[in-house]
């Protein structure tokens, strides 16, 4: 084969290639469109759920309340732990490395095993039954590790001089992290939560048996509520609502989209203002 | 190299002399104490997944007995006979599958992204990209139920195949873990020193040669990294696996037949499992467990050894 052949065929394959990633997006997301936006009904968001109306909307006011509640739990983790590994810590040292270690295995841990740990600890082990704090708890876990990455990112990226300007005008540590370090860091840290958010919206191996899948609004949350994917799972299990499962596919996109698009605009803020 | 991480902690270690003494000072050094719990946290919850978890299974695993739990090709419930053979095969095949499709199309699209492509079409296909990270699993699994097993019903139908099978699960979860590969696959590619590639230019070859004999090439510990990541997604995926792969607890026989995975046995049988039955699912898990423990030790390990390289 001479050259040119060659460098042609390998061009055309590459772009094959990337044409076949997007298209098959565009594939996904369109065909899901068509399919479910007929059905979004006001019907469908409906504050009752039943046999006749599946109406989606317990299962959002479930995954917002679930979304609240695990940010409420991770972010102090994550960020504090952020902090301490950049402001802090020695690098380098054994608990460093235990730390970045321990944090690698959490992300790489799937959902089903954290579904799995949380349905033994929260719901066996704590007698929180079925329920959205045991969820909320488990998926908090799964989140840590993306929320700890991306503050560290993000407080990586604040300049040296923001801090020894701060010190040196007599401000103790505590304060220039607060007033001055971690304010500069907001939208990288922002950027890591929307992601968060993302997940969270998305998760359904680890609740299912930790939040469970009652599909009412829940009246505490100590009781059990599904979540927008869950009750999309439970709608297709069922095989009795396709329609509707389209209809709520369509929801979950809509978010994940807004989630995405908003996490990489704050990326973009982030980069112009480096 | 000197990471500006290994600077600030210059800053970090000076005690400021301007710094009040008594009451601030406690507070400085309980906050420090308090972050340091918070940092220990993972640690701590490391140990608390894997106490939970093998406590939990360990017990059931010696009680069916090793051998018998781990090669067992029977998977009966009822009659308490408990092998999961099956379920270990069914995972390992659909990974492989998923690998199959999704590496080539992933690695040949980072390839684009980095080299070749304008940078209008980079703003286009590179958020494409990320969207398709983050689209859920469940949406994907009802994209596999509605769209790619009735075509691969009617494709395989001569062969005596269904639609869910392990041939659909793998073209499912190709595209599921094609961000994964492509993110850590362009990474990889970037990082390599422009001088490969203008050396490469002066010993007369092409762009696209230099490109894909000498770069990708010099990338390929960042690409393994990104496959082994990718191998970690596809075998610990639940959801959309379950919906599109047949569930069928038995030898897979072939590629258009069903199968079911490690992780579609705990979630289809959880629910109303109770006792020996109940702990074989959590033993389950361990092994799947252990099956990502090792991935994540040998994705950490390619990873450190590809950063030191440049």
């Amino acid at each position: 084969m001479n050259q040119k052949t060659e460098s042609i065929l390998l061009r055309a394959l590459t772009l094959l290639a990337a044409a076949l990633t997007v298209g098959t997006l565009l594939f996904l997301i369109i065909y899901i469109l068509i399919r479910g936006i007929p059905y979004l009904k006001p019907s469908l968001f409906a504050w009752e759920y039943n046999t006749d109306n599946v109406s989606l909307m317990p299962a959002m006011i479930n995954t917002i309340v679930m979304t609240v509640l695990s940010l409420l739990i991770a972010i102090p983790m994550g960020v504090g732990s952020a902090i301490y590994l950049v402001e802090y810590a020695k690098r380098g040292s054994k608990f460093v490395e235990l730390i970045r270690l321990t944090t690698e295995t959490l992300s790489g841990i799937p959902s089903i095993i954290y579904g799995l740990f949380g349905y033994l600890l929260f719901v066996i082990q704590l007698h929180f039954g079925y329920s959205i704090l045991g969820g909320a708890l488990t998926i908090s876990i799964m989140i840590l590790p993306l929320i700890m990455r991306q503050t560290e990112e993000s407080l990586k990226a604040v300049p040296d001089l923001f801090r020894e300007g701060s010190l040196g005008l007599g401000a103790g540590k505590l304060r220039t992290i607060f007033s001055i370090v971690l304010p500069s860091a907001v939208p990288g840290i922002l950027a890591g939560i929307i992601l968060a958010i993302g997940r969270i919206v998305g998760e359904t191996a680890a609740l299912i048996y930790t939040a469970g899948t009652v599909a009412g609004i829940p009246n505490s949350i100590m009781s059990s509520g599904r979540t927008l994917a869950i009750h999309m799972y439970v709608l297709t299990n069922e095989g009795l609502y396709t329609n509707q499962s389209y209809a709520t596919a369509v929801v979950l996109l809509l978010v994940v989209t807004m989630i995405n698009a908003l996490s990489s605009m704050l990326a973009k803020k982030l980069a112009s203002k480096a | 190299m000197i990471t500006s991480y290994e600077r600030t902690n210059i800053r970090v270690s000076g005690e400021n002399p301007l710094r009040g003494s008594g009451a601030a000072a406690v507070r400085e050094s309980i906050a420090k104490y308090v972050f340091m719990l918070l940092a220990s946290m993972s640690i701590f919850l490391v140990i608390l997944i894997c106490y939970f978890l093998f406590s939990n299974g360990i017990p059931a695993i010696l009680k069916i007995g090793v051998k018998q739990f781990l090669t067992g090709t029977v998977w009966k419930p009822k009659n308490e006979i408990f092998g999961i053979l099956p379920m270990i095969v069914g995972s390992v095949y659909v990974t492989i599958g998923s690998i199959l499709v999704g590496v080539p199309i992933g690695i040949l699209t980072a390839v684009y992204l980095s080299k070749f492509c304008s940078k209008r079409i980079y703003r286009i296909i590179n958020p494409a990209v990320e969207l398709l990270a983050g689209i859920p699993s469940v949406v994907y699994g009802f994209f596999g139920l509605v769209v790619i097993v009735p075509i691969i019903a009617v494709l395989t139908r001569p062969f005596g195949g269904k639609g869910k099978s392990i041939l659909t699960a793998s073209i499912l979860l190709g595209i599921m873990i094609l961000p994964t590969i492509i993110s850590c696959a362009k990474a990889a590619i970037d990082a390599v020193p422009e001088s490969y590639y203008e050396g490469s230019l002066a010993l007369g070859a092409t762009h696209e040669r230099s490109i894909f004999h000498v770069m990708v090439p010099a990338a390929r510990s960042g690409i393994f990294a990104g496959i082994v990541l990718g191998v970690g997604r596809a075998i610990g995926e639940t959801m959309a696996v379950i919906m599109i792969a047949g569930n069928q607890p038995r030898m897979p026989k072939g590629i258009f037949q069903g199968t079911r995975t490690m992780t579609a046995n705990i979630v289809l049988e959880m629910g109303y499992a109770v006792g020996l039955h109940r702990e074989a699912l959590i033993a389950t898990g361990v092994v799947l467990f252990i099956f990502l423990l090792c991935i994540n030790l040998i994705f950490s390990f390619i990873k450190h050894r590809s950063e030191s390289k440049y």
